[in-house]
């Protein structure tokens, strides 16, 4: 099956300014793409050229095969909701719909009106006059009535409330069991992430830190807790990615691609990782790269430089 | 109808919690056999999760003998948890009908005895959080 993106050192400049550098992914057809990373991580970026608004300074991408936007058929395989699900205010919720049938070849009229009636949305009311959760609705449902292959969304609850932010989320796993569609979505929120998503890309500075299916990445990904100085010497594929020490034990957070892990380490000694604690890892060796202070392989440190 | 619930703290995976969940009920005698999990759209509209989440743990409900799918109908249970329990259902009985005996006493009918019955149970087998 055609990969719904793949990128081959994506790069976006806005002068002198890296929004993307070099990201190569693959993301394969049928997932629930979680896209995390801090603010000016480049997550719109990658986004926008992924729905084809913007053009990259180099590299490729290619999406469900094509060229973003490369053709009226390539845009009507991708729905795209921008930040802040923008509607048009002065339009009524049925002007939307109008609208939407117009500009879309495949427009499902059924469920478009179906979804409007759902979750409860008048009709005659202006866009405007919709509280930010029924925007939000809005907005899916006109992506979703497009019957796009893939739908695209930019930190579709960040502005909501837990209530209507759950709302979304459930309307939206009720498309993707209904239609058969990938979606990529961007969220600070990595317990929604958690929920939703099985596949997951972590950008910071501008690069991809880490990207795969998330029970791939959670089995490789493991804390360690062991006596200071037993792992000084760790084979290449497990590499260290956060490592935390006191004068005694340390605390690591490796990918150990190799399995050998389990030899070195008695089990009591290895926890599994939750998907938040291991963004995080990616995350904070990020944020200290980008500060100047790479972080030291475990054998490099002084044993006295934490105490 | 099973309702399933989702804990992220709790460390076990979503999918896992499902598979836990479809299993107690079964050995608490909430699921029998025949009896229909809810569809994959009903638990992700409800729960907000992804389908492939449902998909995964009806697949290993299945490969551990417990459900079968019937193409474009649902999921089934097609064996139950529940057989220890099985020899604690005649007294259980006896003890019914010496209740049923006291509604009708105390004059409620058919229909009450089996609204106050209904609600009843579902107060007290609801699976939830």
């Amino acid at each position: 099956m055609t990969p719904v993106l793949r990128s081959d050192g994506l790069t976006k400049r806005y002068g002198r300014r890296a929004a993307l550098t070099e990201a190569t992914i693959t993301i394969p057809a049928g997932r629930i793409v979680g896209l995390v990373g801090p603010n000016g991580a480049g997550k719109s970026t990658l986004l926008n050229l992924t729905a084809g608004t913007i053009r990259p300074t180099s590299g490729t991408i290619e999406v469900l095969g094509a060229r973003p936007a490369a053709s009226a058929a390539q845009l009507s395989k991708v729905g795209f909701v921008a930040q802040d699900t923008p509607v048009y205010s002065g339009l009524s919720v049925a002007d939307h719909l109008r609208l939407g049938a117009r500009l879309n070849p495949r427009w499902d009229a059924t469920l478009a009106h179906q979804r409007i009636e759902q979750v409860g949305l008048d009709p005659t009311q202006k866009a405007g006059r919709l509280s930010g959760g029924q925007r939000a609705q809005l907005a899916l449902t006109l992506a979703a009535a497009k019957r796009p292959e893939l739908m695209i969304f930019d930190e579709p609850v960040s502005a909501l409330d837990p209530l209507a932010r759950r709302a979304f989320l459930q309307s939206l796993m009720e498309f993707v069991a209904e239609l058969e569609v990938s979606v990529i979505l961007s969220s600070h929120l990595l317990g929604d992430v958690e929920r939703v998503c099985d596949h997951l890309v972590v950008l910071a500075g501008s690069r991809v830190q880490l990207a795969g299916d998330v029970e791939d990445l959670l089995e490789v990904h493991k804390r360690v807790i062991a006596a200071r100085g037993e792992l000084d010497a760790l084979p290449p594929g497990i590499e260290i990615i956060q490592a935390d020490h006191t004068a005694r034990q340390s605390t690591l957070v490796v990918k150990d691609t190799t399995g050998m892990l389990a030899q070195l380490v008695p089990e009591a000694g290895v926890e599994r990782l939750d998907l938040e604690d291991m963004v995080l890892a990616y995350l904070t060796r990020a944020a200290s790269v980008a500060a100047g202070a790479p972080v030291r392989s475990y054998a490099e440190q002084p044993l006295e430089a934490q105490r | 109808m099973i309702d399933f619930h989702l804990d992220l703290r709790s460390g076990v995976s979503p999918y896992q919690q499902l598979v836990q969940q479809v299993q107690r009920a079964l050995r608490l005698g909430l699921l029998s056999v025949g009896d229909q999990l809810p569809t994959v759209k009903e638990v992700v509209s409800k729960l907000a999760i992804n389908p492939n989440t449902v998909l995964k743990a009806y697949r290993e409900l299945e490969h551990l003998g417990l459900v079968t799918p019937r193409p474009g109908v649902g999921t089934f249970v097609t064996q139950s948890l529940a057989g220890e329990s099985l020899a604690a259902h005649e007294p259980l009985r006896v003890e019914l009908r010496a209740w049923l005996a006291k509604a009708r006493a105390a004059g409620l009918d058919a229909d009450s005895v089996e609204a106050l019955f209904m609600t009843t149970f579902r107060e007290a087998t609801e699976v939830t959080r």
